[in-house]
């Protein structure tokens, strides 16, 4: 946790908000340290981009409070404008105008000034690898293109926190590591990201610290490392090459025979050095001879369901259509 | 900066946004220009000489007559034509992305709106000066002094003031961008149903009283005195209280449902 002498960049307390009868987020807490990169994950509907829309001021909760990069959403709204940036999962760019120009349309409103602004109009588009394109409209670019632009137009104030909502849902594979990449050189320069996902190897790749909503409740909270480990399901598994080998394991580390007929042995244990070292001592010890081995640690789709009770994070149709 | 200097600097920038908008899709001002132009030629050269006529006034041609009558009510129906403009590009803005981002940054407050309201008299005035191009090219020619002319064009000025102010409300208003481009219409048809195209006192009663008490009605009465020295009289003050009345009432109009927009908008 962060020292008390910093603010955190995002402080939720209790975060409720209704949609007429539907409720979407139900006394969400939230705390977010500077220069981190915070992940809320979640599945489709869960509330992510509710909770986004609000700690960016678009809409307003109906309860609790929320301070965001030091100021109060409610009634300094505008000091929380200054100091953020928001890319949302629908592309805010201005189709009639190229990428230079929806560029210098944020430096303007930002008043980075005639020196600056071009200057900095210039840098992103070359960093964003847009100068190719810059004067073309937006009619001819790719997806992926589109989706550096929309970051691009977020960069152009220099925001000291970014909302990132679900950055690369729909990006093919490359365009996908790119963001990462891109993400990864923001928190590098000190940003604070709040990232929404629904891909767990995202969160898992990108978070400090990951926050697990379902149907607008926040169900865990930690680091990924702290999530796998409140999982169980961890194993070893080890390869022998022959059925000796195989149950003379089986009966030195008594564990259960395999149900079918692969040489293998599945070891409960977290696969930490200490008990891996120890495990492999006992097998030498006994001379009995290992082929290969694997350690499985629990991923974040085991925790996904170890705390919400259903497993995938994509909603099936018929779970969409059932709601 | 002040307040009031970002308030101005923003606003110039979004108007500069908006400007470039209709130079890249220079169509939409050909079509709204286009569609009074019509009427002029329809009017005078099919109706003109009839109506022309009618009016037995003059001591030219009966065709002249009827284009000296009615180039006023045109230019008022070039106004009209050219607010519908903003309603269609205030409802087409309503529905990008880009309008959220706005409203995640600190904006001055009202810059969105005032360039799109000024962006659209930018375009009310192109417009007016194409129509009234082609109207002395076919042999308009108005009697009136230099301060008669600015004159006239300030009555323009504050009406299309008025109705681009209504017709951003009534773009904001519009759930679609279809009803937002028929929402207005009917401030392109009212210019028919005043003194525009023919004196009220030829019109049937109900219809006349109608004609006579509607706005366009005393705003045409008064460019037209300016232009060609009718008869002014009471019209002036009314076309300036309704200019000013209804620009009022919508400008305060469209603020509140741009920021109602934001509040209740879930996605």
């Amino acid at each position: 946790m962060t020292s008390g002498s910093v603010t955190p960049a995002i402080v939720a307390r209790a975060v409720g908000k209704s949609f007429g009868e539907h409720r979407v987020l139900d006394q969400v807490d939230l705390t977010v340290a500077q220069g981190t990169i915070f992940s809320l994950l979640g599945p489709n509907g869960a509330g992510k981009t509710t909770i986004v829309r609000i700690l960016s001021t678009l809409i307003s909760a109906d309860a609790g409070e929320i301070r965001v990069a030091g100021h109060d959403v409610r009634s300094e709204a505008a000091g929380v404008r200054a100091a953020i940036g928001v890319t949302g999962q629908f592309s805010a760019v201005d189709n009639l105008l190229t990428g230079a120009e929806n560029l210098r349309l944020m430096a303007d409103l930002r008043h980075l000034g005639r020196d600056k602004g071009p200057r900095r109009v210039r840098d992103l588009l070359e960093r964003f690898d847009l100068t190719d394109a810059a004067d073309k409209p937006l009619s001819t670019y790719s997806g992926g293109m589109r989706r550096r632009l929309d970051l691009a137009m977020t960069l152009v104030g220099d925001p000291r926190l970014i909302f990132l909502d679900e950055p690369t849902a729909g990006l093919d594979p490359r365009s996908r590591r790119t963001m990462w990449q891109i993400i990864g050189e923001l928190v590098a320069d000190g940003v604070t990201i709040f990232l929404t996902t629904q891909y767990l190897d995202e969160a898992d790749r990108l978070a400090d610290r990951i926050a697990v909503l379902d149907h607008g409740r926040i169900v865990a909270e930690g680091t990924p490392a702290e999530l796998k480990r409140r999982i169980p399901g961890g194993h070893v598994e080890l390869q022998f090459a022959d059925p000796v080998a195989l149950r003379r394991a089986a009966a030195l580390l008594d564990v259960a025979l395999p149900e079918d007929d692969k040489l293998a042995l599945q070891v409960p244990g977290d696969g930490t050095l200490a008990s891996l070292r120890s495990l492999l001592g006992q097998l030498d010890d006994a001379r009995v001879e290992v082929e290969d081995l694997s350690i499985h640690a629990p991923d974040l789709d085991d925790v996904f369901f170890a705390v919400t009770g259903h497993p995938t994070v994509q909603p099936t149709t018929e779970e969409a259509l059932a709601r | 900066m002040t307040a009031l200097a970002y308030t101005v600097t923003d606003s110039a920038t979004m108007l500069r946004r908006n400007l470039k908008h209709q130079l890249r899709y220079p169509s939409v001002t050909l079509m709204l220009v286009g569609m009074p132009i019509v009427f002029l030629l329809l009017f005078v050269y099919v109706f003109g000489g009839q109506l022309g006529a009618g009016l037995g006034t003059r001591p030219h041609g009966d065709r002249t007559a009827y284009l000296t009558y009615v180039v006023p009510g045109i230019l008022i129906m070039t106004v009209a034509s050219a607010a519908l403009g903003t309603a269609l590009s205030v409802a087409m803005d309503m529905t990008e992305g880009i309008i959220d981002r706005f409203r995640t940054m600190a904006i001055a407050r009202g810059a969105v709106l005032t360039g799109h309201v000024v962006g659209s008299l930018i375009q009310t005035i192109i417009g007016l000066a194409i129509v009234l191009g082609v109207a002395l090219a076919i042999g308009y020619r108005p009697t009136a002094g230099p301060l008669a002319w600015v004159a006239a064009a300030g009555v323009l000025l504050l009406f299309a003031l008025a109705l681009v102010c209504l017709s951003a409300a009534l773009g904001l208003a519009a759930k679609s961008v279809e009803t937002a481009s028929n929402t207005p219409m009917f401030l392109t048809l009212l210019p028919l149903l005043s003194s525009g195209f023919v004196p009220t006192s030829t019109m049937p009663g109900g219809l006349r009283q109608f004609a006579e008490y509607q706005p366009y009605t005393p705003v045409t009465q008064t460019v037209r005195g300016l232009l060609t020295g009718t008869h002014i009289g009471s019209h002036a003050i009314a076309a300036i209280a309704w200019s000013l009345g209804i620009a009022i009432v919508s400008y305060l109009w469209a603020v509140r449902l741009y920021n109602r927009r934001r509040a209740a908008d879930p996605k």
